[in-house]
């Protein structure tokens, strides 16, 4: 990763407190970070330690108890900004509609003309893989194709920063590395910024230009680890050695507070 | 293919078993007329078209009473299903609601709104209306919170929300409510008109039974059943055929 | 000042969140009251003068004489719909060919307009208590079949795979396992066919009796007794409502057997 990219996002002191009718819980910070344009950045931690509460709070769903998001230069408001694409672990995609209308459900919304949204569906069904599946209802489609498709609706926005959330929880292994390659390549012909939030060691160490790793509840950033990877990379680094040792070292940081949030007054 | 023969069976051979008792005069035509009879009732009454007033009178209040607790129980449900307070003072209405006998409310409606249409077709609206209210709620509660933060990303207004995210997403649920919302305004339609009123096939099963006029009475039984059930089959297949393409099962 | 109305309103909103019926039956008085005074003495009559009118009418005793003729009735058919509802959901349900034959049927049955059957059931059984039983059963025993058989091919085929695999025989099955695990759906079925049954039976002496609440209105009706009318609607609201909310309380116990029956 180049460090001389310019910031992107950036988080100042940003925590959330959850208040309800049974007491506050202070789920989350305070957290500083910066991410690179361009840059695949991940976050790591245990269960319940906050990672999606940290993927809300910069995709303006919900606002940080304290603290700041800025992203491209600007404080994020309310809403979701212009540019920010999410993808979410659970099926997202709309049951009524088909593998297009999914795809190009928040286009057809946008002031794009009718050729355009054609092309970016075209060039989104290719790059996904999803050709043969246009017209095909999600029920029909496995885990792995859905979260496709939920991929795919997301490209078609052209965004500039991606948040995935957990998006690979629910497949099996195999599938998880093909979608990890997958993922690689849309990181590389997009040029967006990628934020992955997963609870896997293995699928940030091979994906990420750097691995944030978060403690448990309140979530904080315990230490950001460089990867090192070349830009053009795959899953084909699970087996040379620097994987190993990057892993073991997540999982080094990561052993206590795993157990800290496996304690029942944890959860 | 099997169950569909017997399906069949089932309604033909106790209608055969009753054909058999009424030829042989075990149950006398004052009680029950041959189901044949029957049958041949009903095509005189459609032939000659005495009663196509009437039917045309309840069909028209059914659809009215249908329509209004559609729109008004799909609108009302979406609206409390954002007011958390009034949703919960509502909750318990909800659950009572059908164990509360509407009709008893029919002779107040009378008083107010005189002996029109609109007591028929209130009673009718009164008891669809819960039913999709009802459905609608556990609709949107159905929806995964997962598709209102996509919708968020999507940068859609909360209008844009209901309409293309959330009620979509309820549509089997919705589908549920209007099939109550049907039965339920026959039902109520059809009841009113039987307790008091001058007007709508329920009178004139009512006018028919007073004076013992089973050639009239049984065939329009048997023409309501038919609406009834035709109507709900249809929904049904309709229902499975949507659902099928969800994946829904 | 603002500050202090902010925290009575949050008071307010907490307290109807934790007592919402009684909220609920409080802000149902007034629209009623509200009511009256909209449409006058002529349809109406005002909540504290009807409930004075049906104090003063169960002090009667011929007045207990109709409840007591309705209560009979009713108890009957509830234990006709009850009994027939759970044989025929039970046999459906434990016949998956018998279920997918007749099921269409019971649910037809639910969307008919069964008050069309009456002058049938008035045929049969003439005037008086058999025909008052038999429309008020007709009424109740489609929801509990329905129910029970919803119930009995909703439990999870897990739970039959491990009583195969624990070697029970196919009664201790039924009682064991089928029974226990379709059992809160089978009590809601029993709840919604307690109200139909009310219904059907208040119906049923609406038309086909001499005696009993459901004759009392409709001859109410005839005679525009506003005070009767008004009495007796209110008598049978608050019975069918005090009985549909205690069974509610149950039938949640039910569903979530770990919250003690103490808690709200």
């Amino acid at each position: 990763m180049d460090p001389q990219s310019p910031i992107h996002v950036s988080l100042r002191g940003v925590t959330k407190v959850f208040v309800s009718g049974l007491g506050r819980t202070h789920a989350l910070g305070p957290i500083d970070i910066d991410l690179r344009r361009g840059e695949f950045f991940a976050v790591v931690g245990p269960s319940g330690c906050g990672k999606s509460t940290l993927l809300d709070v910069i995709a303006a769903l919900t606002p940080p108890s304290q603290g700041a998001v800025t992203f491209e230069g600007r404080p994020i408001g309310n809403t979701v900004p212009d540019g920010v694409g999410v993808v979410f672990q659970e099926n997202a995609c709309f049951p009524w509609l088909n593998v297009a209308d999914n795809i190009t459900f928040g286009l057809r919304r946008q002031p794009v003309d009718k050729t355009e949204i054609e092309q970016r569906l075209q060039y989104a069904l290719q790059l996904m893989g999803l050709q043969d599946f246009a017209h095909a209802f999600p029920s029909q489609l496995s885990g792995g194709m859905r979260q496709r498709v939920c991929i795919a609706r997301t490209l078609v926005m052209q965004p500039r920063l991606i948040l995935l959330d957990e998006p690979f929880g629910a497949l099996d292994q195999q599938t998880r590395l093909l979608m990890g390659d997958e993922l690689l390549r849309i990181w590389r012909a997009t040029g967006a910024t990628v934020l992955l939030i997963t609870h896997a060691l293995d699928e940030a160490a091979m994906l990420a230009d750097r691995v944030a790793v978060m403690s448990a509840r309140p979530g904080r950033i315990l230490e950001v680890i460089e990867t090192g990877w070349p830009r053009e990379r795959d899953s084909q680094i699970v087996s040379v050695p620097e994987f190993g040792a990057i892993t073991a070292r997540l999982w080094t940081l990561l052993r206590a507070q795993s157990m800290q949030a496996l304690r029942p007054e944890a959860v | 293919m099997r169950i569909a023969l017997y399906r069949l069976l089932a309604v033909l051979l106790p209608l055969a078993l009753l054909e058999i008792l009424c030829r042989d005069r075990f149950i006398t035509p004052l009680t029950l007329p041959a189901p044949s009879q029957i049958l041949l009732g009903l095509w005189a009454v459609i032939e000659k078209g005495t009663f196509n007033a009437a039917i045309l009178k309840t069909l028209t209040n059914v659809g009215l009473a249908f329509v209004l607790s559609v729109v008004v129980g799909i609108t009302t449900g979406a609206a409390i299903h954002r007011a958390r307070l009034l949703r919960a003072l509502l909750e318990p209405l909800f659950s009572t609601y059908y164990a509360i006998p509407i009709y008893a409310f029919y002779p107040l409606f009378i008083v107010v709104f005189g002996l029109g249409d609109a007591p028929q077709v209130l009673i009718g609206f009164m008891l669809a209306v819960v039913s999709m209210i009802v459905s609608t709620l556990a609709g949107l509660d159905s929806v995964p919170p997962v598709l209102g933060k996509t919708a968020l990303v999507l940068q859609l207004g909360p209008v844009e929300t209901v309409r293309s995210v959330t009620l979509p997403y309820a549509a089997p649920y919705l589908f549920t409510g209007v099939k109550l919302a049907v039965a339920y305004a026959f039902i109520g339609v059809i009841g009113a008109e039987f307790i008091m009123s001058g007007t709508g096939l329920g009178y004139e099963i009512r006018f028919a039974y007073d004076n013992l006029d089973n050639n009239v009475m049984y065939p329009l039984i048997l023409l309501i059943l038919l609406i009834a059930i035709t109507v709900n089959m249809s929904l049904d297949r309709w229902e499975w055929r949507l659902r099928a393409r969800r994946g829904h099962g | 000042m603002a500050l202090a109305s902010a925290a009575g309103a949050r008071m307010m909103r907490r307290t109807i969140y934790a007592h919402p019926s009684l909220f609920l039956v409080i802000g149902l008085l007034c629209l009623w009251q509200i009511a009256f005074w909209l449409v006058g003495r002529d349809a109406l009559l005002p909540p504290l003068e009807t409930i004075l009118y049906l104090a003063g009418l169960l002090q009667t005793a011929r007045f207990w004489g109709h409840i007591a003729e309705t209560g009979t009735a009713f108890v009957i058919a509830l234990a006709i719909s009850v009994v027939a509802g759970l044989a025929i959901g039970l046999a459906l349900g434990l016949n998956r060919m018998a279920a997918e034959v007749f099921e269409p049927f019971l649910l037809a049955g639910n969307s008919v307009p069964k008050i069309a059957l009456y002058p049938i059931v008035l045929l049969i059984f003439g005037i008086g208590m058999p025909a008052k039983i038999a429309f008020g059963a007709i009424h109740g025993v489609v929801p509990v079949a329905i129910f029970t058989l919803t119930a009995c091919s909703n439990v999870p085929p897990i739970l039959f795979r491990a009583a195969a695999a624990m070697r029970l025989t196919r009664w201790d099955t039924i009682r064991s396992v089928l029974l226990p695990a379709a059992l809160p759906d089978i009590f809601s079925g029993i709840r919604i066919g307690f109200s139909l049954t009310l219904i059907g039976t208040i119906l049923g002496e609406m038309f086909g009796s001499q005696r009993g609440l459901g004759y009392l209105l409709m001859t109410a009706i005839g005679l525009q007794n506003i005070q009767v009318i008004m009495s007796v609607t209110l008598l049978l609201v608050l019975v069918a409502a005090t009985v549909n909310t205690l069974l509610l309380a149950q039938d949640r116990r039910l569903r979530n057997p770990a919250t003690p029956s103490q808690a709200p």
